[in-house]
């Protein structure tokens, strides 16, 4: 079994680091149950067998104390880095989008042609999320009801969405494809199938893309399922959630 | 800690009169040994229970809206026609999570071990408060009777998984505040509960018994019942909450411009949802130590027994027990890397996680220090602690890779975290469990119970379980959601379908061979052989007493003359020292420092 597909600039980079984990751990894993074996069959019980008596040595203890404390620190620091990279630093001059989550679908928001949100003419749809490749993609997260969760497996990105709060994650695709967004977090009886659909672009489609929406939405307008209920989506301004994640 | 402990003094004597009445002695019983009994019952009954719902989870996983005759008949509104509807899937699930933790794995190391063994280990006649502990299992078993009813009301149980997230859970129907009433009742039995311990181990130790010189069974429920005191009352506040979000209309966990289904949530304002992640897991997190604790404790009782030879670093053991406890009460924020809380939070939490796995490393090279030299005998118990120790391996590994906070971002909420929980409360807590079980039953009910049935079924669950939960671990790398009805609706888990049909059917294996464990278990109640009082050959003061002890468990309060694990002392006669034999000057039986 292996992991899925990278699609995204760091899915490399976590990988390593779970193949590091997994790597150490495995190390210890058939260490530990090999000397286990090993001593349940050479001192497994026989006429006449005494055993050793020993209430233990502190030299060998202090040494299987500070071995796996070594291991666990050099970990944590590896981890730090990238998780910073990740969670903590967000990119300058990235396509903006905003996801809301409700029982059990996925609402994206585009600036539209003005750049702005909340403005008259931001794109809106349903289930169907597109971005460029090759560009930091940086998404703002809330939900209307309860939590969901923004799972793109081949991407390695999760974040929970969570009703009262936006919480700002980012990534970028390496490659041009069609992959799905799943709900990682339980949401409800439909939680299963609150399902998306991504699609990464190249630089032109997208702009394409993008127009056509434009364009379907300026015909059209009070039909998008999302736009009735985003007012209400909006906490008034006294209770305007802090944003985590990101200090820039 | 070398005070000798205040021998129980004459006034104590008979702390309560024999009873005579079937009533007073069997069911309202003030004796720890009676309670510890009833714990037992009402452990492994809820524990079939949890089973069989594991059962209908994984049929629903290995053949997703595949029908079950007869399941239509049974429950109707969840399974019309004998086909799973999603949100009865998620009752099950959440259903089994919760009656496993705290219905099934609690009750049997702390109320059935903890009551029994406790008093007999430290040479007391009863818990400090008798009636106390008739009353935290009687307060346990409205818990039981309401958690199982609450399948039977509209909207059926609670789906909100048995972490209960708000706002999901504050807005589900009306098994969810049956949920939290049952769950409130489990907390007060459980804090009564430890108090009694707690006071038990400080205040009615056999002279002779000092802190270093408890065995280390006594020691992990000592330092479980601390952890019960400290964590529980953090649950009930926030479990009271939750239900006023729900019943009375405040707004802990709501916050403003919630709406649900298109609707403006009527009571929603002012609450924070992470609120309820952070108190929950404040419990939650040293909820998991409480489960494993004792199960360690019992396998440092079981290795010393049948190695012949005393526990590899006692301090370290006693030591690393307290270690686990005191941190993993700032390892809460784990559960929460991907919540939205600051990611900065995430790396201290990250941090103390990674320190934790330093403790539970000792002891288990320490376990592997007790086996080398030694002498062992492959009983029941022993192999099941041996599982214990093998198994407990591989779910303290894969805890790291969570720990990790970048590699949590992909692993969160899959089937590796599944995989995980598995090899630490089955793996661990549970094979722990049936090691106290067959270990303790000769005591227990003054027969031993069958060893070949014992070993068959020691066997066949050891070889299920890995085949039911190692595959979890391949699937969550795949990116399979837990609580999910049906991941065939995404393409990238289609292809995951025969792994998990054979995960069910080794289930359904793994389950019937409980089935061994049951007729063995009542069987030999009548036909096994007789035990005596010391069938293993141990030293602790249990194995003091009769089997099973009587009403006030010793004729006499013994006095303590060593330590708990002095096994195969150069010079002595036989490859056993009782802590209550006064012979010789013996060994400085305190263990190294």
């Amino acid at each position: 079994m292996t992991l899925p597909e990278q699609v995204s600039t760091y899915a490399a980079d976590i990988d390593n680091m779970f193949h590091l984990i997994m790597w150490i751990t495995g190390i210890i894993f058939v260490i530990v149950e090999a000397i286990l074996l090993f001593f349940l069959i050479k001192y497994r019980h026989r006429e006449g067998r005494q055993a050793h008596y020993t209430h233990g040595n502190n030299r060998v203890e202090v040494v299987w104390t500070i071995v796996p404390a070594l291991i666990c620190v050099v970990l944590a620091l590896l981890s730090r880095h990238l998780w910073e990279d990740i969670k903590e630093h967000m990119p300058h001059d990235a396509v903006e989008i905003h996801v809301t989550g409700e029982q059990f679908a996925w609402n994206f928001r585009y600036p539209g042609p003005d750049g702005k949100f909340d403005t008259a003419d931001d794109i809106l749809t349903l289930n169907q999320l597109h971005f460029p490749v090759g560009k930091p993609v940086v998404v703002t997260l809330t939900s209307k009801d309860v939590i969901h969760s923004f799972f793109l497996p081949e991407f390695r990105v999760k974040q929970d969405l969570v009703p009262g709060m936006k919480t700002r994650i980012w990534f970028e695709a390496n490659r041009v494809g069609h992959w799905e967004l799943a709900c990682a977090e339980l949401c409800g009886l439909g939680h299963y199938r609150m399902k998306g659909f991504v699609t990464v672009d190249t630089a032109e489609d997208y702009q394409k893309w993008l127009a056509e929406q434009a364009a379907a939405q300026a015909s059209e307008q009070p039909k998008t399922a999302e736009a009735p209920a985003a007012p209400a989506a909006q906490p008034p301004a006294a209770a305007e959630p802090a944003t985590q994640g990101g200090n820039s | 800690m070398s005070t000798v402990a205040r021998p129980l003094e004459a006034p104590h004597h008979g702390v309560h009169a024999a009873p005579t009445s079937f009533w007073r002695k069997y069911i309202f019983s003030l004796d720890h040994k009676v309670i510890g009994r009833q714990y037992l019952f009402y452990a492994l009954f809820m524990l079939i229970i949890g089973g069989l719902l594991a059962g209908l989870v994984r049929w629903q996983l290995a053949w997703p809206g595949k029908p079950i005759g007869f399941m239509g008949k049974l429950v109707p509104e969840g399974m019309p026609g004998g086909v799973m509807l999603p949100e009865f899937y998620n009752s099950l699930f959440t259903m089994h999570a919760t009656i496993m933790i705290f219905f099934a794995i609690m009750p049997i190391l702390i109320g059935a071990f903890g009551n029994f063994v406790v008093p007999l280990q430290i040479g007391a006649r009863d818990m400090a408060f008798p009636k106390l502990n008739m009353m935290s299992f009687w307060v346990a078993v409205p818990a039981a009777v309401i958690i199982i009813w609450s399948f039977f009301v509209t909207g059926g149980a609670a789906g909100g998984g048995w972490t209960s997230y708000a706002p999901l859970s504050a807005i589900a129907p009306r098994g969810q505040t049956l949920w939290l009433i049952a769950l409130l009742f489990l907390g007060l039995s459980s804090l009564l509960t430890s108090v009694n311990f707690i006071t038990t181990i400080i205040n009615m130790r056999a002279p002779g018994m000092t802190f270093f010189r408890l065995p280390l069974t006594t020691w992990a429920l000592f330092i479980t019942a601390i952890l019960l005191l400290l964590a529980l009352p953090v649950l009930s506040a926030a479990l009271i909450m939750l239900l006023f979000d729900r019943i009375l209309g405040t707004t802990f966990f709501l916050p403003a411009g919630m709406v649900v289904s298109g609707q403006p949530w009527p009571n929603a304002g002012g609450g924070q949802v992470l609120l309820w992640q952070h108190l929950f897991w404040f419990f939650g997190h040293p909820e998991v130590y409480i489960m494993i604790l004792p199960a360690m404790g019992i396998t440092s009782e079981i290795l010393p027994v049948f190695s012949r030879k005393p526990i590899f670093g006692y301090r370290a053991m006693a030591y690393s027990i307290m270690g686990i406890a005191g941190l993993g009460f700032i390892v809460w924020g784990h559960h929460m890397f991907q919540s939205g809380m600051n990611p900065i939070l995430g790396t201290t939490f990250m941090i103390s996680t990674m320190v934790i796995a330093v403790p539970s490393a000792i002891k288990t090279f320490n376990w592997l220090g007790t086996l080398w030299g030694g002498n062992i005998h492959f009983t029941t118990p022993m192999l099941n602690a041996l599982s214990f120790v093998a198994m407990f391996v591989i779910g303290g590994l894969s805890g790291i890779f969570m720990a990790s906070t970048p590699v949590d971002i992909f692993i969160h909420d899959t089937y590796f975290i599944v995989g995980h929980i598995h090899y630490v409360l089955f793996g661990g807590s549970l094979f722990g469990a049936f090691a106290g079980l067959y270990f303790w039953y000769p005591k227990m009910f003054g027969r031993m119970m069958n060893e070949t049935w014992g070993k068959i079924h020691w066997a066949i669950t050891f070889v299920c379980f890995n085949l039911v939960f190692f595959p979890m671990h391949f699937l969550g790398m795949r990116g399979m959601q837990r609580r999910i009805y049906d991941y065939t609706q995404y393409t990238h888990l289609k292809g995951l379908q025969p792994i998990n049909q054979f995960m069910t059917i080794a289930l359904f294996v793994l389950g019937a061979a409980q089935l061994i464990l049951v007729f063995n278990f009542f069987l030999s109640m009548r036909r096994g052989k007789p035990a005596g009082p010391n069938p293993w050959h141990a030293n602790t003061l249990e194995w003091y007493a009769a089997s099973p002890p009587p009403h006030e468990n010793f004729s006499r309060i013994p006095t303590v003359y060593r330590g708990p694990y002095e096994y195969s002392v150069p010079g002595h006669g036989s490859d056993y020292w009782p802590q209550t034999d006064a012979g010789g000057a013996g060994p400085a039986a305190h263990g190294h420092a």
